[in-house]
């Protein structure tokens, strides 16, 4: 490479580097450094009380539920959306993206209003016993609301960019929808479904304010780790929220390390 | 490639085929539009219900309220700005995440999702520890405009980043190395070639970005210091209109930067095809 | 990726959620020996030493308590919008006024000794260690380059009570009704930071920003005792934060026996070791606890329903004047 190329790769990543650095790695570097200031041995405390422990499996289950939807719906959704050919397209899409410029605030209304007591749904459900608000169900919704548009919008732009050709090339030697799918689609999207679940599971960890409004905060019930760590704030126990997000930040990290291992291991 | 391998290997007939290929994506699209409905749209359409309680009058007087349009103002304007960086340093960060390479690449690669996962409460606290009034850093944005923004631009990072990073991956790079061996230069190359198969992805994340900014709350709300008709952000005012018993203001509020995100969102969506189109 | 392995994945998990959902649904409040309480954030270390006291009673014996802690507001709303709950602890009146008005409480909850009330505060003036800033009252905040911080009043139910303080202290002083209001008017000129509830405005205060913080002085004790470095001074003109407790109409005898219980002689110790003032006259510390000279209360100006509507109104009121003023001047 010539030396100017190699010049403005180094500034490139300078750059890159450098922006990630103050923006990113500094923050979370510090949010380490608060939780581990006074010892680990109280951080470790701070975190497997037992409402931190229920906290910490009532996230991994709203994750554990989420995610799986919304990437089944929104492969689903983003094949629909780039080899279908029907009206309403662009408008979907729009609708796709909405959940997010809701504000969390706005979203625990919402969902107030149409599965709480008097809302639309949820009286039906109160007449039958069922608790949806206020009880897991309800935060798996928020959950599920909150970090739906991912998939599809990781998913759309390799779909197109990937092109019809080979899908069509297996159809005209016979191949079935499924298997043309399985076999040519799957594999060639996966980076887009990779980064799709990476992104869906970490808004899923970090949900807080839909969630906040819709979990009735029951100590030791609906407590997720976000709510933990809003808790710990309240209690001026700010290493123990610091302590907790670390749990978070890890839980992502193993996600994404996950992913990277399996990519791996398929391709070697 | 492996997929041509599989392709050739795949067995023969069946004349029905071809009705099926029409029909799988239109049962997903049914079945995907059902989901979204349930999940999204109802709602939705309880907000804007209850944004018409009140009846009209008191929509209006909600939503034209010096206060609510100095709130919606100020997010919308910061937004734009937000997205505007993004667009820039998410493109830039994907690019030298997927084509260069260097000791810890993978490290970063799995920090860009952190925003997400950190409660919005932590991004906060730490940014305003580091770049606050008690901070490390030589200057001091806490409670400022600029500090909006830094919020902002903390929650959003991950979007353009991994828009734009599986398209890069897939992305056949014969042109640009065709391009490339007939003298163009690099930057060349990448206005012409590479940029343009990225526009849709960057306009999807771009999108995501600018509905994420409109709609934070969590980390902004201890950065900026709330301050009416300077700082606060839509959010934070929606809050206020909710705590303080008048849900259906808020609900309007709240319509009305849906169908702003929505109009935007549509042009995003518009963009990505006609980009998409174009290029192929 | 093996893609039978999601769709495995999702029938399992949303046959969890089933059963998640037949769990709680089961996990009913009012069983017998069991009771649940919801409350704001603040008395939840005080709780959380009454609670276990109360099992140790007669009444309380075997005793399973259920509790949410949160923003006051958030906690009424969400008790209306169907959390079940036995006991509601909340920070002001009008709380609780919401609940009863939707007949989750009964009208005549506050025909107790204590008036329904638990426990008793005032509002007082953190300054840094050592009071640099030489704040002596309610006067020293409206000068110039002094740097407030106060909760957004729209936002923080708990914060009118900091404004009606400032307010009321001026009236007591012997202004009129506009010279407070123009009082306030400069004194959220000098406030820097409207964070969104008590907790984050001392958080900041801690972290470093502006000279004087208005809170109340069970926040400010309970932020000593947690280490934080601050000192407070109560000024000469200050008012009576009463929070109030109720039991629901459809809860279990236990929850009236638990309230007593909170009002009673153990438990206010343990609220006034938590920098609370205790609703029992005799318990009151006169050296912890002194009584500002002029102390005022709610009632002095109509009681809150009068109070809301004439100050803390969103459409119209002083306060949604006071912070459109704000943005004329500086917008």
């Amino acid at each position: 490479m010539s030396a100017s190329g190699r010049a403005s790769r180094l500034t490139l990543r300078f750059l890159a580097l450098g922006y990630l650095a103050a923006l990113l790695a500094v923050p979370v570097a510090m949010v380490f450094y608060k939780t581990f200031e006074g010892g680990i041995g109280p951080a470790f405390d701070a975190v497997t009380t037992p409402s931190a422990q229920h906290a910490f499996w009532l996230t991994c289950l709203m994750v554990a539920i989420a995610v799986p939807l919304n990437t089944v719906f929104g492969i689903g959704l983003a094949l629909a959306l780039v080899r279908g050919r029907w009206r309403g397209k662009t408008l979907v899409s729009a609708i796709v993206d909405l959940p997010f410029a809701i504000s969390p605030v706005v979203v625990g209304l919402a969902l107030i209003l149409v599965y709480g007591n008097a809302g639309w749904i949820g009286t039906w459900f109160a007449e039958n016993g069922i608790r949806v608000i206020f009880s897991t169900p309800g935060m798996v919704l928020a959950t599920i609301f909150v970090s739906l548009p991912f998939v599809v919008r990781e998913v759309v732009p390799v779909l197109r960019e990937i092109g019809v050709e080979q899908e069509d090339a297996a159809r005209t030697l016979g191949a079935s929808p499924a298997q043309t799918f399985r076999r040519i689609t799957l594999p060639a999207i996966r980076w887009g479904v990779a980064y799709g679940v990476i992104l869906t599971t970490a808004r899923a960890l970090g949900e807080f304010g839909a969630v906040a409004v819709v979990s009735g905060k029951i100590e030791g019930q609906t407590e997720t780790l976000t709510l933990f760590v809003e808790q710990r704030f309240q209690a001026f126990d700010l290493a123990g929220a610091y302590a907790a997000s670390v749990v978070l930040a890890l839980l992502a990290l193993a996600v994404i390390g996950t992913m990277t291992l399996l990519d791996r291991r398929k391709e070697a | 490639m492996s997929a041509r391998a599989e392709t050739a290997a795949l067995a023969p007939p069946g004349s029905w085929r071809r009705r099926r290929r029409l029909v799988t994506p239109a049962i997903g699209g049914a079945l995907a539009t059902a989901y979204l409905s349930l999940v999204v749209l109802i709602p939705l359409a309880a907000v804007v219900a209850e944004s018409t309680t009140d009846g009209a009058a008191a929509f209006w007087d909600a939503v034209t309220s010096p206060q609510a349009f100095a709130a919606m103002r100020f997010t919308v304007l910061v937004s734009i700005v937000v997205v505007a960086i993004n667009i820039v340093t998410g493109t830039l960060i994907a690019w030298v995440l997927v084509r260069d390479d260097f000791p810890g690449k993978r490290f970063v690669n799995a920090l860009i999702d952190l925003p997400f996962a950190l409660p919005t409460i932590v991004a906060g606290l730490v940014l305003l520890a580091l770049y606050g009034p008690k901070g490390p850093a030589p200057f001091d944005i806490g409670f400022t405009r600029a500090a909006v923004a830094l919020a902002l631009l903390f929650v959003t990072l991950p979007f353009v980043v991994r828009s734009v990073q599986p398209v890069l991956i897939e992305l056949d790079r014969e042109m640009e190395e065709a391009a490339m061996s007939l003298g163009a230069r690099p930057r060349t190359v990448f206005r012409r070639i590479v940029l343009p198969n990225l526009v849709p992805a960057i306009a999807a994340g771009a999108g995501l970005a600018f509905a994420r900014a409109l709609g934070e709350f969590g980390s902004v709300v201890l950065i900026s210091g709330n301050i009416p008709f300077k700082t606060e952000v839509a959010s934070v005012f929606l809050f206020g209109q909710i705590e303080s018993d008048n849900t259906a203001g808020a609900a309007a509020v709240s319509v009305v930067l849906l169908v702003l995100s929505f109009l935007l969102l549509l042009l995003v969506s518009w963009v990505s095809t006609r980009g998409a189109d174009r290029v192929r | 990726m093996n893609p039978s392995t999601p769709l495995l994945a999702v029938i399992v998990l949303l046959t969890a959620v089933v059963l998640a959902a037949c769990g709680d649904s089961s996990d009913s409040s009012s069983g017998g020996g069991k009771l649940s309480l919801v409350a704001y954030s603040t008395p939840k270390e005080a709780y959380e030493e009454i609670i276990p006291a109360f099992a140790k009673t007669t009444e309380g014996d075997g005793v399973e308590f259920s509790q949410s802690y949160g923003n006051s507001g958030d906690q009424a709303r969400a008790v209306i919008a169907g959390l079940p709950t036995d006991g509601a602890a909340l920070s002001l009146e009008p709380d609780i006024t919401k609940l009863v008005e939707e007949k989750l409480v009964a009208a005549d909850w506050n025909a107790t000794p204590t008036k329904g009330i638990v426990t008793n505060s005032v509002v007082a003036l953190a300054v840094r260690p050592g009071n640099p800033k030489n704040i002596t009252g309610w006067a020293d905040l409206v000068k110039p380059g002094v740097e407030v911080l106060t909760p957004n009043p729209f936002t923080s139910g708990g914060a009118r009570w900091n404004v009606m303080a400032a307010y009321g202290a001026q009236i007591e002083q012997g202004s009129s009704e506009q010279e407070a209001e123009d009082y306030l008017q400069k004194l959220f000129r000098n406030v820097v930071v409207q964070d969104k509830s008590a907790r984050e405005s001392l958080q900041n205060f801690t972290g470093g920003k502006g000279d004087v913080l208005i809170s109340y002085e069970n926040e400010a004790i309970t932020a000593q005792q947690k280490g934080e470095k601050l000192d407070y001074i109560l000024p000469d003109e200050t008012i009576l934060i009463e929070n109030p407790i109720a039991a629901l109409t459809k809860a279990p005898a236990k929850a009236k026996a638990f309230i007593e219980f909170a009002t009673s002689e153990p438990a206010q110790k343990i609220f006034a070791s938590k920098g609370y003032r205790s609703v029992i006259g005799a318990l009151a510390d006169e050296k912890t606890y002194p009584v500002a000279p002029e102390q005022f209360e709610i009632t002095k100006f109509g009681g809150w329903d009068a109070v809301t509507k004439k100050f803390f109104d969103p459409k119209d009121s002083v306060m949604q004047r006071i912070e459109r003023g704000l943005g004329v001047s500086t917008g």
